[in-house]
């Protein structure tokens, strides 16, 4: 065990010894992106393993350690950690906890200090914990550079695109399984190529991100278009199958095509969350432009990704900028908390797009989902009629059985809706109303 | 071709058939007792006659209907899907459909564009709430009907979980309250819950059918529907086959599937595998009788010795326990033992248990036995102590106390866990040393084992013995009842057996109690000597599952579920009386009772009294707050929370200035409380005049209820839609509620945040209700954290909306700001003086933690009257919290109002006059994160720690056990350590 170091608010401090010797212990959310990441991770000189352990016991560790009133994904995440911990033979003297920080005033930003109060409660409290965040704290043996962050972008682009194409193909696939084996081909694939340096620049991006549509392009597929049903909401429970009881798996089950918007645009909605908070509000210009900087190039490798789907016929998200705009008229840039704007953007991308049947995935009680996603589904349907969007709260009291009644319900809806656009096909489509700005 | 449709929900199943013109050749409705599948076969085989033979079609629905129909490889359909067939066909100029059913509550619009809606997971107004609230009152569905037709009052009940509505109505029936007017008050409840949950925004107007079990055979609950929503006969349908459209619809949903004889789709309903065993299990509570034998030899040790009543002669005490759900009466000797014990559900009236036992226990006396002391506790305390005349009264956590003391005098650690509520509190010195009590939704205590045990058709004492020797308990998780109804539904379609579902529950009610109430790792949280009472742990399952989970030996009294009867004996035996003020035997035999209720006029509460008027002109009067229904003056004790109120409803008007811009309204909620003093500044220096919203008021909220678009959101953000509703109706033409992702930078924390939902909630409001686009809603994103940014920012927002020249504006932001800090050093030094009138008068100051709204009355629910009718001074945390400085804390210190209550908590902890109380509405999630924190902060500053929940919930029982408990606590320390 390496020896522990505190800094002057006697916060446990992750040391240039405990990186050499200790694993970096990650909770799942995206399987193909966190592979990336963590492999991205190793390279640069740490140990990581990405946790998915998923039993009853997450649970339980969760509800055992964490304040009952605190979100799911808190109590997953943690749950998982100390679960991971306690039960997968891990030395506990050897191993870190990594957890994302992402600030702000939503209380995600505090899952770091309940994990901590956690650990100190499960007698774990010699674990340094370290946070994924903006700098909000700082740690002698984890670096970022400018390179690891790059890195990491081009590993969420992989991640991103992936995710997208093998939405596209796995409903119409003729052999059961095809996509799913590509996926896999796919992240190993990659993972060897980062390993010899490959796919680390934007020129390789661009060459590799083709390669991989034209590969999942050659699968098999048949059948008629299913109807696709979008999936927003938070962000873990959104992307996170442990989190939403397997929901992709169900609308697939269900004969339903899912379509599940991307991290990068997250991302890229925290970094541009700093840039207008400046012009809202004022602050340092210094700051202003290094976000600015940084976001144009996430922008721009999104745009390659955005390119290589269209390019290869695959149906591509919009971009940061066209949800920025969808949303104009329902929210402004103030609105910022949690997912904030985005999440009501990602809807209305998703409407405009043909895709107007929506599950709104939240933890129960989750505060900015009471304006952005449950508080914003009024005035969707006032505005687009044929917007079919069910919000659905996960929890560990919640049963599968109620969710799926629910989801259910928005899927015959979506069904007699395909139908009779379908007997309606030479009536042009309707446009919504134009909305007045919002003053400001 | 005839059609069947089988509708299988959580507690019924329904099935219909109909022939080639839609007509209704067969239906019933039945109750499955959760065995789904069997019931519907019975029913089927009755159907024999009719089908047999024929080739039909067969559709199933709902919401355990999914499970069979997978099994038997039938068709499925949604049933709103299946409801908004039916309707469509048989009643084709419907508008909305309101339909309840077991655990689901259904609202369908038609017209334009089709919406339906279902409740949420947190949302129990729906007929099993019904069944839960007739359960509580001791009747049959069918006579909570009867009972309600006969109301006179509607008590208001919290409406959005069932859990939450029996604190309500607990209290009331308590104190006297009449069954008929709780029944329709729970009716009223429903109603209220549907509207609030399921229109969101959309209005419930034109034909209205009401649909679904409950409405169909409720006449009370269907009375209320029609008179809330102001429908007359002509738009209110209630349908002959009301009940069945669900099956009606999945009938006429067949569409082209292909025609069975009657006899294959039977066969396949009957063998179908039972479904999967996916459930998960948990190790069981004794592998072996003789295991249990061992168990409940060991526990059978602590009793306390009987003596015959009928052969004593002396002294004996009485102590009575009038609890939520039973009543207990203790007789003891001077020696402690036991006379005379008598254990009884309430059935609604304490009073009526009581009188007939003092009956019996003067009859058994006999001229042998003098009661020489009588005291109460419980819910009932007042209202019993009151009606015969007790001795003295005490808060039933000393009570408890009292009694686990005389079984151990070690104890250190007494959880008691009774019908509604569960109390465990830490001992120390022999002194109460930290209480916990469960919150409103968190109540998995003993009465909800009783319900569910009806609900499966057994007894509990039957259904409890069923758990102990099962092999494979359900994991049913540890959330609230209604969570909690829907896994026992889906373990039961999981194939789970009721041994295994009692086991199941037993341990839930002890995980919820050791994770979720007092929050334990492990059993050294809680202490070496354990003593568990209180009737729930009577149950053996219960019991054993706390033993399992703790990996400790506890004490379990014999007489648990009289524990708090015995402790209050023992205090009127401690108390050294000589003789009781007890109504004598004569007394008793002209004792009346009668209660009335009434509502108080004399201020904006408005609480809702219940008069009892006993015989010879006794009177007695619950609900109320204040001394001042009683006919005394209020005793006028400082009051910051009532200060601030006062002072900023004068913010209105136009100030300084001429008002020759106009009027710009303002609605009085959440962070306006705090910031008033800037936007009255800024809007009246700017010559305009200022409208506040009305006072907060339940009708207030009424007001905006329908569109409020999520059912979980705090309170203070719900009434904000009356607010503007408010003003609207008043003709403003310029509202004005800015966002503000910042608060005010008072240099105490990381950051300076407000809550999402503070932020925010003006957009929420702007897209929510519909009347606002008509007028001008200003909602700029504004940062008044950055003072001189904010005079370039204000300034350029005044000068583009009504083009005010930017020296004007910035003279204007200047002047708000010093209003601002005008305020805040006026809540400091009223705060100052406050304190020092406490300590010239000798009172004891409770510092009110919360956040600004929580100086609401409507919010608050007249806490702080109740506060200061304990002799409190009452201070807020902003009028101490600039005494100390920024102090790192465990866990993110980053809005602006946690900063203030961690330093106000510190503050406290200093001074050995103050006492500190947080306020938490419910929902609000941020506080999962200040309510840990400040436990410890206060905790390791040697102070105690207590939390007050509040919700729409108007009844203060159980906030005054907290407070009195706390009080007692206080003395109890007071009198050890000589603070």
């Amino acid at each position: 065990m390496a020896k522990l170091e505190y800094d002057s608010t006697g916060r446990l401090l992750f040391t240039e010894e405990m990186r050499r010797e200790y694993t970096i212990l990650i909770p799942q959310m995206l399987p193909v992106h966190f592979g990336f990441f963590a492999k991205l991770l190793e390279r640069t000189g740490y140990k990581v393993a990405i946790l998915n352990n998923d039993s009853r016991a997450v649970v339980d560790a969760g509800l055992k350690y964490v304040h009952n009133d605190a979100c799911y994904p808190a109590l997953l995440v943690i749950g998982q950690m100390i679960d991971a911990v306690q039960n997968s033979g891990y030395d506990p003297h050897k191993v870190a906890l990594l957890i994302t920080q992402t600030g702000g005033g939503c209380r995600a930003s505090n899952y770091i200090h309940m994990l901590r109060k956690a650990l100190e409660k499960a007698g774990l409290d010699y674990i340094p914990v370290l946070s994924l965040s903006f700098g909000m704290e700082k740690n002698p043996g984890f670096h970022w550079s400018v390179g690891l962050i790059r890195r990491l972008i081009y590993g969420m682009m992989y991640g991103d695109l992936i995710m997208n194409v093998a939405n596209q193909v796995r409903p119409y696939e003729v052999n059961a399984g095809d996509t799913t084996a590509r996926v896999e081909f796919w992240t190993s694939e990659l993972l060897n190529r980062f390993g010899q340096g490959q796919g680390m620049s934007r020129k390789q991006m661009r060459r590799i991100l083709d390669e991989i549509c034209q590969d999942f392009k050659a699968i098999p597929v048949a059948g008629d278009p299913k109807v696709r049903v979008g999936v927003v909401g938070e962000i873990y429970i959104k992307f996170s199958s442990l989190g939403n009881n397997h929901l992709e798996q169900f609308l697939l089950d269900e004969g339903a095509e899912p379509v599940v918007p991307g991290l990068t645009d997250f991302l890229i909605f925290k970094i541009y969350n700093r840039i207008s908070d400046v012009e809202m509000f004022g602050g340092s210009l210094g700051k202003y432009a290094l976000c600015k900087f940084f976001m144009g190039y996430v922008q721009k490798c999104q745009l390659d990704m955005i390119a290589s789907l269209k390019r290869a016929g695959f149906r591509a998200p919009g971009t940061f900028e066209e949800l920025h705009a969808f949303v104009g008229g329902y929210l402004n840039d103030g609105c910022k908390m949690g997912e904030g704007w985005l999440l009501t953007a990602e809807m209305l991308e998703l409407i405009h797009s043909g895709t107007p049947n929506i599950v709104c995935a939240q933890p129960f009680g989750c505060l900015p989902n009471h304006i952005v996603g449950k508080g914003m589904i009024r005035v969707l349907k006032d505005d687009f009629p044929d917007s079919n969007i069910v919000a659905i709260d996960y929890d560990p009291g919640a049963t599968k059985i109620n969710q799926e009644n629910r989801i259910k319900l928005m899927l015959a809806n979506a069904k007699e809706l395909a139908e009779s656009a379908k007997q309606a096909e030479q009536t042009a489509p309707e446009t919504a109303q134009e909305r007045t700005p919002v003053p400001v | 071709m005839l059609r069947i449709g089988i509708d299988i929900g959580s507690t019924t199943v329904k099935v219909v058939v109909l022939d080639e013109q839609n007509q209704l050749l067969f239906r019933s409705y039945e109750r499955h007792y959760s065995k789904t599948r069997e019931r519907t076969c019975q029913t089927l085989q009755g159907l024999r006659g009719l089908l047999g033979g024929q080739q039909v079609q067969l559709i199933i629905t709902g919401s355990a209907g999914l499970g069979v129909a997978k099994a038997a490889g039938l068709d499925f359909v949604q049933e709103v899907y299946a409801t908004a067939a039916a309707v469509r066909a048989l009643i084709p100029d419907t508008d909305a459909v309101i339909e309840l059913g077991g655990e689901d509550a259904k609202i369908i619009f038609f017209g334009s564009t089709l919406e339906e809606r279902m409740n949420g997971s947190c949302a129990g107004g729906t007929g099993a709430f019904i069944d839960q609230m007739a359960t509580l009152l001791n009747v049959t569905a069918d006579e909570l009907d009867e009972l309600a037709l006969k109301h006179e009052k509607i008590y208001p009940i919290a409406s959005r979980c069932g859990v939450f509505a029996k604190s309500d109505i607990q209290p009331i029936l308590n104190q006297g309250g009449r069954k008929e007017d709780v029944a329709a008050s729970i009716f009223q409840a429903v109603v209220d819950q549907t509207v609030a949950g399921l229109t969101q925004g959309r209005e419930l107007t034109g034909k209205i059918v009401f649909l679904g079990g409950p409405l169909h055979f409720l006449q009370g609950l269907r009375e209320r529907f029609v008179e809330t929503l102001q429908l007359d006969a002509e738009h209110a349908v209630f349908p002959q086959d009301g009940d069945c459209f669900a099956a009606i619809g999945a009938a006429l949903c067949t569409g082209e599937q292909t025609a069975q004889p009657f006899e294959t789709l039977l066969d396949l309903l009957e063998h179908a595998a039972s479904t999967a065993q996916a459930v998960d299990v948990m190790p069981p509570l004794f592998t072996s009788q003789a295991e249990y034998d061992a168990f409940a030899h060991r526990h059978s040790a602590m009793t306390v010795p009987l003596v015959d009543l009928s052969a004593y002669r002396g002294d004996a005490y009485l102590g009575i326990d009038a609890g939520s759900t039973t009543t207990k009466v203790v007789l003891i000797d001077g020696e402690g033992d036991i006379l005379h014990s008598f254990y009884h559900s309430n059935q609604g009236n304490p009073v009526s248990i009581v009188l007939p036992q003092l009956k019996e226990i003067y009859r058994l006396c006999g001229d042998r036995v003098r009661i020489q002391g009588a005291a109460v506790t419980g819910y009932g305390e007042d209202l019993i102590k009151n009606a015969f005349s007790c001795d003295l009264g005490l808060v039933e956590t000393m009570a408890h106390l009292k009694a686990a003391q005389h079984f151990n005098p070690e104890v250190d650690f007494i959880i008691d866990i009774g019908g509604q509520d569960m109390k465990c509190f830490k001992i120390r010195h022999g002194a109460v040393d930290s209480i916990l009590l469960n919150e409103a939704c968190s109540s998995g205590c003993g009465s909800f084992i009783e319900t569910f045990a009806k609900a499966l058709g057994r007894s509990i004492g039957d259904f409890s013995k069923m758990g102990l020797l099962a092999q494979h308990p359900v994991d049913l998780g540890s959330r609230c009842t209604v969570f909690m109804n829907s896994s026992v539904k889906q373990a039961q379609k999981d194939g789970a057996s009721v041994e295994d579902i009692s086991a199941g529950l037993s341990i839930s009610i002890v995980k919820n109690a050791i994770y979720k109430v007092i929050r334990a790792a492990d059993a050294d949280d809680l202490g070496q000597h354990i003593v568990v009472q209180g009737g729930t742990f009577l149950n053996d399952a219960v019991l054993r599952s706390f033993e399992l989970e703790l990996g400790r030996e506890v004490t379990r009294p014999t007489i648990a579920g009289m524990m708090g009867a015995y402790g209050a004996a023992l205090a009127a035996k401690d108390a050294g009386l000589h003789g009781s003020s007890l109504l004598s035997q004569e007394a008793l035999e002209h004792f009346t009772h009668e209660a009335k209720p009434a509502t108080c006029k004399l201020c904006t509460n408005h609480c809702s009294l219940t008069v009892n008027r006993f015989d010879g002109g006794r009177r007695f009067l619950s609900g109320n707050r204040c001394s001042r229904p009683l006919g005394q003056e209020k005793v006028e004790i400082p009051d910051l929370m009532k200060f601030k109120y006062d002072y900023l409803r004068t913010l209105e008007g136009k100030g300084s200035g001429d008002g020759s811009r106009g009027k710009i309204g303002l609605p009085f909620g959440l962070n306006m409380y705090e910031n008033l003093p800037f936007w009255f500044t800024l809007l009246t220096q700017l010559n305009f005049e200022v409208v506040l919203s009305p006072l907060s008021t339940r009708s207030l909220y009424i007001k905006g209820q329908r569109t409020i678009p999520s059912d979980t959101v705090c309170y203070p953000a719900k009434l904000l839609h009356g607010h503007v509703m408010a003003l609207l109706e008043e003709g403003i033409d310029t509202i004005f509620y800015p966002c503000m992702s910042y608060n005010f930078d008072e240099h105490l924390s990381d950051n300076h945040y407000n809550c999402p939902v503070v932020a925010y909630y003006p957009d929420l409001l702007g897209v929510n209700i519909p009347a606002l686009s008509k007028i001008r809603y200003l909602h700029p994103n504004l940062g008044l954290h950055r003072p001189r940014d904010f005079e370039k920012k204000g300034a350029a927002f005044l000068a583009e909306t009504f083009g005010i020249p930017k020296r004007e504006s910035v003279r204007a932001i200047r002047a708000a700001y010093a209003a601002y800090d005008g305020f805040r050093a006026l809540v400091r030094d009223k705060g100052a003086e406050y304190i020092q009138w406490a300590r010239d008068h000798d009172r004891k100051i409770l510092v009110v933690a919360g956040r600004p709204y929580h100086m609401d009355p409507e919010i608050n629910h007249g806490i702080n009257d109740l506060i200061t009718s304990f002799g409190f001074v009452l201070l807020t945390e902003d009028a101490v919290f600039h005494h100390m400085d920024h102090q790192p804390r465990r866990v993110l210190n980053q809005w602006t109002y946690h900063a203030r209550m961690y330093n106000a908590a510190r503050y406290v902890c200093t001074q050995p006059d103050m006492a500190f109380i947080q306020l938490v509405s419910f929902g609000c999630g941020v506080d999962a994160i200040t309510t840990d924190e400040l436990r410890s902060i206060l905790e390791e500053g040697g102070d105690l720690y207590t939390q007050l929940k509040i919700d729409d919930i108007s009844n203060l029982g159980a906030v005054k056990i907290r407070i009195r408990s706390l009080i007692a606590a206080l003395d109890a320390r007071e009198k050890k350590g000589g603070v």
